[in-house]
């Protein structure tokens, strides 16, 4: 029996290894599909799905067959999928990618194996640094750049202190630091939790609260950032310390923040009420499709990213061997994004304005994010320097 | 009993002749990925052997025995990332760190038994797991890359599939045999002799628990080679492969193919790591299948595969 | 001084909510000698239910009322299904089966209520902070945290201590056989016992419910720490659950409060701040091991059997 099963396995491998055929365009994804974080997987997948219908379905004149795989939120695991996405499914393209620590962690496999990896969220330092490489293109932003236009904003508001607090991993201390290189005011205090397991936050809110910092800000995408609302608000010094925010508010986790999150602000690349056509059509064949949801940056992110490999592949007319000449079509960031124009530093990171958006109720009465104002225009990384591409 | 040790030959016969032609198969048919996905169950079929050798000949259930792999691998990751990158090196130092660790842990589990022993060796594996998370050096949460394989001059080339995958198999193979002349030595059979009547061993002037320390001691040691390995598999080591999950998962794999046998371990990974796998590819919702499945051989298949095999050929 | 007392609040918090989750692990696993890795998934459970009702009583007291029964009323299905069979079996077998049942239940939730969490929004009486010292205010719904688990820790001591079923708890807890030997019913005794447990996890869940949300998995990080509890203060032990709990949750707490800035002193900042939230996870295990060590059988072992 037991060999029977062994052999059932291999059988059943074999089976779900289709010969390659170069008659589809093959685009592996990689992103949280359980856990906790799943809502934002899904939120990408039903974006990325989007894109596709939108496009026919159809890149080049071939077909598209898209593979998702769940990372489950760990770096060990995002290697593993990514790996087998390259040497089982031999994807031309792989996408995806919430978290820091998973992109760093696959990302030797995709350059290594010389697949195009697009970013569609994930923005470490280093890859915009010394780990950038020709294979690899983003259409998310830096992780610093967030806060940073977040930290510009403060400044401007004359905010005189703050207090920093966020999880400890590789995009935790990105954001931290980001906000601490353009806030000019004093930073009072700094906590890291553990990530992402830690959820009670009421020993951070109460140093912090006496810590005699005049604001607080914060970095905890996901549910981390629903509970930390909650907290907040429960403790009683929403009156008191205002809170500024980083990726910590969005259209996932609001319908979960509810009131808590009234007048929180924010900043972000993408929302939704942006005034271009591109963006209209998107938003409002979403909430057709996907009834009762709303999509979020995340999503935008990889509605871009389906787009931007499109733009690769007519190019190059569906002959994907042409590397070299998808490559130089991506630079040009050809295509009309979501979040209007924008244009490609040298190491593939965007060039892009930061908005700061703030949660009000809507016209259907629901709670919603809207953009307020313009913090920076074309603002680049501060990391392009250290990337030795040309 | 005669047949049933017949059925279990055969099939451990089939499994080890597969194993050893499996990059012939990929090769012929160019599917690469089944050799990488086989190359990590066999690395992880050898970390359930060693867990096997004191859980199922030595009655000491270990909790904590991802942290060997964590320690084999960050070995080799650290001394990698600190421009060391000789396989002569690395590999020592990692089997070295290895017994070190279990030796510690060892004298001071010891004194416990039972249930008191499984959370004692948890306590020990979670400290192992979060020192790694707080290394900011070496990406602490986010793990370590490890840009470039274990150098063994010219001798074998580990970024070479197939040679890496022998590589792997031989050190499986190697430390079953090594397991096997433990358990049918005089010093493994005092050690069995412990697990079943500890007062007796005592009585006759055995000091059980040297005995059982040495044990534990040579089962870290040989989980740490695994680590070393994982590391160079995965190019990457984080502190996630010594979370307590990790740690349930060789359980899983050593009680699933059958406590106590020789093979068992191996071919509780296999299954295990392989129903993962294609349970995952047609449903999402795999976990749905896996976990009833667990239970229903916790149920119905004492002794694991292993044991049915053999109650399958006598009855 | 006042951030002090405050810290050490958030730990009595913290710490009297896990011992209601250990509570019923150790009852479990001291009377029935069962070790029960789903017991997280119970915890999960009371709040999932607690979410649901709320949201379709429109009455938090009420739905919470409805979830706490309705936790109790699957943990007997589950202990009649399933869990009864494996009494006779090692703790090994305990292991695996019920890491198959967290796998299940995980999967199971995220089918019926699919992957994004739930809120579970507080009464606005309780979302209010109060000042329980002259500049200390404190969120008013984790000081009913405090008063929930020191009346259910209360009522625990009366009914194990006082009652009838209490003595055949306490007996079994010290004697198996024995009670078997005494005529009682001890397959119903389980039965209860296990509901019981059940019902104090789903407790744990739902109370924790507003501070956290209401997620998958939610019940496996803090169930380890459960463990942790019941192993430090003695299995099968109340009390020692009890004192426990409250030792780790101060360290927890006081660890993530106060290490960080002891750390800064010797390290450079960065790899302070780095070190210190694992180095404060940290310490539990390290007070565990040291307790094992020096007293194998707990600070407050059960009867001896």
């Amino acid at each position: 029996m037991k060999k029977a099963f062994w052999l059932a396995g291999i059988a059943a491998l074999a089976l779900a290894q289709p010969a390659s055929a170069g008659d589809t365009i093959k685009i592996g994804f990689v992103s949280t599909f359980s856990g906790p974080t799943a809502a934002i997987g899904n939120d990408m997948r039903n974006s990325f799905e989007l894109a596709l219908d939108h496009l026919g379905r159809k890149m080049g004149g071939k077909p598209v067959e898209v593979i998702y795989e769940d990372d489950g939120q760990k770096p060990d695991v995002g290697k593993q999928k990514t790996e087998k996405l390259i040497q089982s499914d031999n994807v031309d393209f792989i996408v995806g990618y919430i978290w820091s620590n998973v992109l760093l962690a696959s990302l030797k496999t995709a350059v290594d194996s010389k697949t195009f990896l697009i970013s569609a969220n994930a923005g470490p330092s280093q890859l915009a640094g010394e780990l950038c490489s020709p294979y690899v293109f983003s259409t998310s932003w830096q992780n610093d750049q967030t806060p940073q236009a977040m930290g510009t904003y403060m400044t401007q508001k004359g905010v005189k202190s703050v207090f920093l607090i966020g999880p400890n991993y590789a995009a935790g201390k990105d954001m931290l630091a980001g906000v601490k290189s353009t806030f000019k005011g004093e930073v009072k205090g700094e906590e890291y939790t553990v990530w992402p397991s830690q959820l009670d936050f009421s020993a951070e809110l109460t140093k912090a609260k006496n810590s005699g910092a005049e604001s607080i800000f914060v970095f905890y995408p996901g549910a981390a950032g629903v509970q930390f609302l909650n907290q907040y608000a429960q403790a009683g010094i929403k009156a008191q310390i205002p809170l500024y925010t980083a990726f910590t508010i969005d259209e996932l986790s609001l319908p979960l923040q509810k009131d808590n999150a009234l007048g929180v602000p924010g900043a972000q690349q993408w929302v939704n009420d942006l005034p271009n056509e591109e963006n209209k059509k998107y938003v409002a064949d979403y909430r057709k499709k996907y009834t009762g949801l709303r999509p979020s940056f995340y999503g935008a992110q990889s509605y871009d990213a389906a787009n931007l490999i499109n733009s690769a592949v007519v190019a190059v007319k569906g002959d994907t061997s042409k590397k070299d000449e998808m490559k130089a079509e991506m630079e040009k960031a050809n295509f009309k994004s979501v979040r209007g124009a924008f244009k490609y530093g040298k190491n593939h990171i965007p060039i892009q304005n930061f908005y700061l958006q703030d949660v009000v109720k809507d016209a259907e009465g629901q709670l919603a994010l809207k953009t307020v104002a313009t913090i920076v225009k074309d603002d680049q990384d501060r990391f392009h320097d250290k990337c030795p591409m040309k | 009993m005669k047949s049933a040790f017949n059925l279990r030959t055969i099939v451990v016969a089939l499994v080890v002749a597969g194993l050893v032609l499996l990059p012939v198969y990929s090769a012929l048919t160019g599917k690469v990925f089944i050799l990488t996905m086989f190359t990590r169950i066999i690395i992880l079929a050898l970390a359930a052997a060693s867990l096997n050798l004191i859980m199922g000949y030595g009655g000491m259930m270990s909790f904590g025995h991802a942290a060997y792999l964590g320690i084999g691998g960050y070995a080799v990751g650290i001394l990698a990332f600190e421009g060391i990158g000789s396989g002569f090196i690395q590999w020592p130092v990692a089997l070295i760190a290895s017994a070190l660790f279990a030796l510690v842990i060892g004298a001071l589990s010891l004194r416990t038994r039972g249930v008191y022993f499984i959370m004692i060796t948890l306590a020990f594996a979670q400290m192992a797991y979060y020192i790694a998370s707080s290394l900011s050096r070496y990406g602490a949460d986010d793990g370590l890359t490890i840009y470039k394989r274990s150098n063994f001059g010219g001798l074998i080339d580990l970024s070479n599939r197939t040679q890496f995958y022998y590589v792997c198999l031989a050190c499986l193979l190697g430390g079953i045999y090594l397991i096997w002349r433990i358990v049918n030595s005089r010093f493994g059979l005092v050690v069995q002799g412990v697990r079943s009547n500890e007062q007796r061993m005592q009585a006759i002037g055995f000091h059980a628990n040297r005995y059982r320390l040495v044990c534990f001691v040579i089962s870290g040691t040989i989980c740490g080679l695994a680590g070393a390995l994982l590391a160079n598999n995965t190019d990457f080591v984080s502190p996630a492969v010594m979370y307590w999950t990790r740690s349930g998962d060789l359980m899983v794999m050593v009680i699933l193919g059958g406590m106590g046998t020789l093979f068992g371990p191996v071919i509780g990974a296999i299954v295990f790591l392989l129903l993962e796998e294609l349970l995952s590819q047609i449903t999402e919702y795999w976990a749905m299948i896996m976990g009833p499945l667990l239970l229903l051989i916790v149920l119905f298949a004492r002794g694991g595969i292993m044991g049915l095999l053999a109650r399958f050929s006598r009855g | 001084m006042l951030v002090v007392v405050e810290q050490m609040l958030n730990g009595l918090q913290f710490g009297l909510l896990l011992f209601l989750l250990a509570a019923g692990l150790t009852l479990v696993f001291g009377i029935m000698d069962f070790v029960n890795l789903a017991h997280g998934s119970l915890y999960m459970m009371g709040a999932y239910f607690a979410a649901t009702f709320v949201a379709w009583t429109g009455n938090f007291i009420l739905g919470c009322v409805m979830a706490l029964g309705a936790t109790l009323l699957l943990g007997i299905l589950l202990e009649f299904v399933a869990l009864r069979h494996l009494y006779n079996r090692d703790h090994l077998d305990h292991v695996l089966a019920t890491f198959g049942l967290i796998l299940f239940f995980n999967d199971a939730v995220r089918l019926i209520w699919g992957p994004a969490g739930l809120a579970l929004p507080l009464p606005s009486w309780l979302t209010v902070p109060v000042q329980i010292l002259p500049g200390v205010n404190y969120p008013a719904y984790r000081l009913s945290i405090i008063a929930v688990a020191l009346l259910v820790a209360a009522l625990l001591y009366v009914v194990v201590m006082r009652t009838r079923i209490g003595m055949l708890i306490r007996a079994g807890a010290s004697n198996r056989e024995m009670i078997g030997a005494l005529g009682i019913n001890i397959k119903l005794l389980f039965t209860l016992v296990f509901g019981l447990g059940a019902a104090l996890a789903g407790l744990a869940g739902l109370m924790q419910a507003p501070i956290l949300t209401v997620q998958i998995g939610m019940g496996e990080n803090i169930l380890i720490l459960a463990f942790v509890i019941i192993v430090i203060g003695g299995i099968g032990s109340i009390r020692g659950a009890f004192m426990a709990a409250i030792f780790v949750g101060m360290i927890d707490t006081l660890g993530r409060a106060f290490l960080p800035d002891l750390l800064r002193k010797v390290l450079s900042s960065t790899a302070a701040s780095t070190a210190a939230p694992a180095m404060s996870s940290m310490l539990i295990y390290l007070l565990m091991a040291i307790v094992l060590v020096v007293r194998p059988e707990g600070l407050f072992p059960a009867a001896k059997r």
